[in-house]
């Protein structure tokens, strides 16, 4: 074997990477290190700090359940589980801290939540990573349900329906930083989202890691390679939850509160849609996924009163037409890019732009008027929807909104056609180029 | 000579059909065995015994005189068994690389690590790429192993099985469904790659069977009724009327 070994050319294996592409892939690193440090200066009120607080926690817990989802192959319905315990753990570790005035500073009580996340894992998921698919989708489902209502029945521990509050600002201060003022949570958070992404990137290119997509693509072939598969899936969910844990813990600091909603199903809910769309395929899919997520609910809830109906809207055009997400949907034009024939797809998304926009208006103004008489009939039809006065019992309106989404569906209907041709050619001709897809 | 795999009066029932009837079965250390019947025979059941992908409802398997029988594949692999499948079984979605480098990890002692680079693992590297030459797939190492031809699939199929250095091999089929050139190839690739180690093989392909194998079993109805040189099995009447038939006479 030796022998044989030392004739394989060098060539066999992929290449090394060179000294400009590891510069690129630290260069990233530190860009993104820089971006966050310098993002506070560029945005400085109170309302996008607290927005970028939201998404960095947001982008860990995301990353943290595609572990289970993009990378293992498994689909929890219950992620939330050790999110929201990672929280509660968090509060009461700050109250601690704070009454018998240890000397434990505030950036590492996400310590406290991950090792939360984790201990739980450990304890909730060895028998339901015994199977993946429906089995494991099921166990999770009950077992986030079994927690939810223990949230309400604990008081002591849970607190009820009012949840456990804290005073971050009692912990022990480091360096006179006393994490009352925003701008001091969303270095916290920056910090912690910098450590978590870069070792949950780490992760993916270890034994481990790969393993996983061994898991999640071929269960059992896995097992004839020598390897467990409830073993990979244990480990990679205990990774899930340390650091599910860390993301509650950084929400519990930031809200300085924790209660049975960081626990719930519409948390395990939203986890699975921002990852999803941000697309499970890639490793920084649910990074887009959650800033896109965070923005959206926070725009959205103030532009209209249904905005849940237009976030489920959204996560089904992703799973019918997009199933890669909006990573997937970049991504795709790869190929393009490289070849130089993106310029040749472009008139015809131009094209489809505006009908398809048309259809988009004509269905908003057709939900907004019809939650007009369904939700709030009693009230004065001139309502605004996305900062859009208009008047719901204008029957001109309702045709505008029919002829906006019929006609609009139909036009679009041809040139979406025209865009996959368009796409099609395109690609080809990148190919004929010489660029793999 | 020493034994490799040995069956003592295997059974395996589903329900109230009997799929094997009392096999016994002995493979000698470094032997290339084949095991033919004709279809519904039990063939890729008995693979399934072997391999820890069920168990048997009676008797007891040994690997190098070690009862396995009752534990999971896993554990049969890491004790240096490996299998292929009929049905090529790969990871889809990972390239040719991946596939192999996934097959290579247990074997060189990096089991669940998460602490280790895998793009720093020499050992890891080199064998992959040995594995990878052996199987003449370097020029389709990146691509995913689900866009692979047909027999590229089935090359890499053996790829994986052989990865680990498991030195007790089981090839389900490995030719079926190949046309002749491609058959020869494989033929020529799994000789090369099973030298030295121990082999049982399952082959529809009579020119196949009779030019690798050293020594023969015959499964019919989930019974072994013959097992001998090629020469044996040739010239035994039992084997001619219950399945040669016309084709070796």
């Amino acid at each position: 074997m030796s022998d044989a070994t030392a004739k394989i050319p060098a060539t066999i294996a992929p290449p090394r990477p060179a000294a400009s592409d590891r510069l690129k892939f630290y260069g990233i690193w530190i860009g993104a290190a820089l971006a966050l440090l310098v993002l506070p200066k560029l945005f400085s009120s109170g309302g996008s700090l607290t927005t970028f607080s939201l998404i960095g926690i947001s982008i860990i817990f995301s990353l943290s359940y595609n572990i289970l989802l993009g990378q293992t192959g498994m689909l929890s319905f219950g992620h939330a589980v050790y999110y929201g315990l990672g929280g509660f753990l968090a509060i009461h570790a700050i109250n601690i801290i704070a009454k018998n005035k240890f000397a434990i500073p505030l950036p590492l009580v996400p310590l406290v939540g991950g090792a939360a996340g984790l201990v739980f894992a450990m304890l909730l998921g060895w028998v339901s990573t015994r199977r993946s698919g429906t089995a494991f989708a099921m166990i999770s489902l009950g077992v986030a349900e079994l927690v939810a209502s223990s949230a309400l029945i604990l008081r002591t521990f849970f607190g009820g329906e009012a949840g456990v509050s804290a005073n971050r600002t009692k912990v022990l201060r480091l360096f006179d930083w006393s994490f009352g003022p925003q701008i001091q949570i969303y270095y916290l958070v920056a910090a912690w989202t910098l450590i978590a992404v870069i070792a949950m990137y780490a992760l993916t290119r270890t034994p481990l890691g790969r393993m996983c997509n061994a898991v999640r693509d071929n269960p059992e072939r896995v097992q004839f390679v020598g390897y467990d598969p409830h073993i990979i899936r244990y480990i990679a969910f205990c990774f899930s939850g340390l650091f599910a844990g860390i993301a509650g813990a950084l929400a519990a600091i930031n809200f300085e509160i924790a209660n049975s909603a960081y626990l719930g199903a519409v948390q395990s809910g939203t986890v699975l849609f921002a990852t999803y769309i941000g697309g499970v395929g890639f490793f920084i899919g649910p990074i887009v996924g959650a800033i896109f997520v965070t923005l959206l609910s926070l725009g959205l809830s103030d532009l209209t009163q249904v905005w849940q109906l237009y976030f489920g809207l959204i996560f089904i055009a992703v799973v019918m037409f997009a199933p890669g997400g909006i990573t997937g949907l970049l991504m795709m034009h790869r190929p393009l890019l490289k070849g130089g024939t993106l310029s040749r797809v472009l008139p015809s998304y131009l094209v489809a732009f505006v009908p398809t926009l048309a259809m988009i208006t004509g269905l908003m103004l057709a939900i907004e008027t019809t939650v007009h008489f369904t939700v709030n009939p009693g009230e004065d039809s001139h309502i605004k929807a996305f900062g859009i006065p208009f008047d719901a019992a204008n029957p001109a309106i309702w045709a505008v909104a029919a002829v906006l989404l019929i006609g609009g569906f139909l036009i679009a209907r041809k040139t979406w056609a025209r865009v996959a041709g368009s796409w099609d050619d395109a690609l080809t001709a990148a190919r004929e180029k010489g660029v793999a897809a | 000579m020493s034994t490799a795999i040995e069956l003592r009066g295997v059974e395996k029932t589903f329900g109230i059909t009997s799929v094997i009837r009392n096999v016994n079965l002995t493979v000698a250390q470094g032997e290339r065995h084949a095991l033919i019947g004709p279809n519904g025979a039990g063939k890729s059941t008995l693979f399934n015994l072997i391999s820890g992908y069920m168990k048997p409802s009676v008797g007891s398997i040994l690997l190098r005189d070690q009862v396995i029988s009752g534990l999971p594949p896993f554990q049969i692999n890491r004790r240096g068994l490996s299998r292929s499948f009929q049905v090529t079984n790969v990871f889809a979605k990972m390239s040719v690389w991946e596939n192999l480098r996934c097959a290579v990890l247990w074997a060189t002692g990096h089991r669940y690590a998460f602490w280790k680079n895998i793009d720093n693992l020499p050992e890891v590297r080199d064998r992959t790429a040995q594995i990878l030459q052996d199987i003449n797939l370097v020029s389709r190492r990146d691509v995913p192993a689900g866009l692979l031809t047909y027999a590229e699939q089935r090359a890499l199929e053996i790829g994986i099985t052989i990865a680990g250095g498991a030195d007790v091999i089981l090839l389900d089929e490995p030719t079926a469904g190949m046309s002749h050139a491609e058959t020869e190839r494989a033929v020529a690739l799994i000789r090369r790659l099973t030298e030295g180690r121990t082999l049982l093989i399952v082959e529809h392909d009579m020119s196949v069977v009779f030019g690798l194998a050293d020594r023969i079993s015959v499964l019919v109805y989930g019974q072994i009724i013959a097992s001998g040189t090629p020469e044996e099995i040739r010239g035994n009447p039992k084997v001619k009327e219950a399945y040669l038939g016309e084709e070796v006479a």
